[in-house]
Formats: structure tokens, C-alpha cells, sequence
């Protein structure tokens, strides 16, 4: 099933909010083989926080997440993600194409703080191949 | 200028904890059969997983500089095997330096093929920065 055109332009509501600590973050870089001695978080680390909300969006668009793959990801930084930072991300579904079956999705998610300021703003190209492809 | 090429091997285990760091539990990043199923060649490493590597390349040329924007197109899989590991070389090149700004033109191959398409990072220095 091709997902439904009218999706774009779509706002998710806010992930709930969550709690970076220094324990998140050595738990994050140690698992790419990093090591983490406090201070901001690794510029990948805010995927925690746009994954969590592109879950949200598939699972209310009855998507199958194994039939996603990563085709591209930006992130644009107005400041480091720090210990102590309460975070949400809210997505919106920005493009919709269909090529040779499968659906190319363009998201993006603001991440902001407790403040409601923005910390970083996150683009995503996901591949949603089809059951036939 | 060229900074020192940096390598990284990804084993299937480093997926899984991965997994567990991120909240990305894909079965494709675990499952062959599933992997498989849906067309890709094997287990493959998450994307977000080489773009972390990328980005340890970057903070380990520049640790003390504070990254303004960051991105990367996944152009082929990193397929990680069951038993042993596959490494991800990280090559750079700094491709300009002006107003406090410095962009990294990175490149990141596995097997010699490049896996991540345009990675680029633009960093702020530490000393020049407020």
C-alpha cells in the first residue's frame, strides 16, 4: 500500500519530553566504540530524540518500520545537546514521492528544549520499499 | 588539507547495543531473514551507526570545535557479517576555513566503496566561537 498523499505538510505532536543525562549520552557513544568524559553530547545524538518521533509517525500511519531504510539524514545546530537538556521533537511530514514501487518520505524534526528554544533542526529521506519491491 | 584517515570495524553485537543506545530496533540492522526479506543483501549496519563513525572522525581531527550542521546521504548498505566485522574507513579533507567556519568534506568507504553519499560537516572552532 502506498502511503496516503495527503500526509504532507502533516504536524505530529511533540515527543514526550526527555531527560538527556551523562549516562545516556556514555551509554549513545560507547556503543559506536567512542568513549565520553561529560560535556556535550556527539553530533549524532540527537537521532535519539527524531527516531523517537518518526516511531510515533509510522506506528499512527500503520507503516512497518522494517520496510524502512535510511536514505538521508541532515542536522542543522543552533547549540550542543547538553546533560541536563529536557528535549522534544515534533515532525512534520514535509515530501511525498513514489518511485518503482517503494515511497520516499521527507521529514523534518524541530528538537527544542524546556524553554521551547530550538536546539537542532533534522531533515530525513526514508525509503519505504514496497511489499512487492 | 587532508587529515589522517580513520578506521572502524562494526560488528554485529555493536548493532545491538546500538540498537539499545538509539531506540532504533529495525530487525534489519538484526535479522538476516528479515534483511533478506526485503531485499537488502544481508544484516546491515544502521546508517545513523556510519554517520556516528563519521562524526568520531570529525572529533577526533577537531575536539574542540563545536559542529553547526551535519549531513550525509546513505548510498550503499554496510553489510555487517554474523561472525567477525567489517570496517568503515573515514577520510577527510577540509574543504574551506573563513569567518570561523571550517567544512569537512568527508569520505567513508567500506571495501573500498563509498557508503555514505556528500557527508559533510561544518564546524565552528572552539576559540573563535561567542
Amino acid at each position: 500500500m502506498p502511503v496516503d498523499q495527503s500526509l504532507v505538510g502533516r504536524v505530529f505532536p511533540p515527543t514526550r519530553p526527555y531527560v538527556v543525562s551523562e549516562e545516556k549520552i556514555r551509554t549513545f557513544v560507547e556503543s559506536t566504540g567512542g568513549g565520553y568524559a561529560g560535556g556535550p553530547a556527539p553530533a549524532t545524538f540527537p537521532i535519539v530524540l527524531a527516531f523517537e518521533a518518526m516511531n510515533a509517525f509510522l506506528e499512527a500511519e500503520s507503516i512497518d518500520l522494517f520496510r524502512i531504510v535510511h536514505g538521508e539524514q541532515k542536522f542543522a545546530y543552533e547549540r550542543p545537546v547538553l546533560p541536563g537538556d529536557v528535549l522534544t521533537a515534533t515532525l512534520t511530514v514535509a515530501t511525498l514521492r513514489q518511485i518503482a514501487g517503494n515511497d520516499i518520505i521527507g521529514t523534518t524534526s524541530e528538537i527544542t528544549d524546556g524553554s521551547g528554544a530550538l536546539v537542532c533542526s533534522t531533515s530525513a529521506t526514508l525509503v519505504h520499499r514496497g511489499a512487492d519491491g | 588539507m587532508s587529515l589522517d584517515t580513520q578506521v572502524f570495524t562494526i560488528t554485529r553485537a555493536d548493532l545491538v547495543r546500538y540498537a539499545e543506545a538509539s531506540g532504533d530496533h529495525n530487525p534489519i540492522h538484526q535479522d538476516e531473514s528479515v534483511a533478506v526479506g526485503v531485499g537488502l543483501p544481508g544484516v546491515i549496519a544502521h546508517g545513523m551507526y556510519t554517520m556516528a563513525l563519521a562524526a568520531r572522525a570529525v572529533s577526533a581531527w577537531f575536539p574542540d570545535a563545536e559542529v553547526v550542521s551535519f549531513g550525509c546521504k546513505f548510498t550503499n548498505p554496510v553489510v555487517v557479517p554474523a561472525d567477525g566485522g567489517v570496517d568503515i574507513e573515514v577520510a577527510g579533507e577540509v574543504k574551506s576555513a573563513e569567518d570561523g567556519l571550517t567544512t569537512v568534506a568527508l569520505t567513508v568507504t567500506c571495501d573500498g566503496v563509498k557508503v555514505l553519499g556528500m557527508p559533510r560537516a561544518v564546524l565552528r572552532e572552539a576559540a573563535l566561537r561567542g
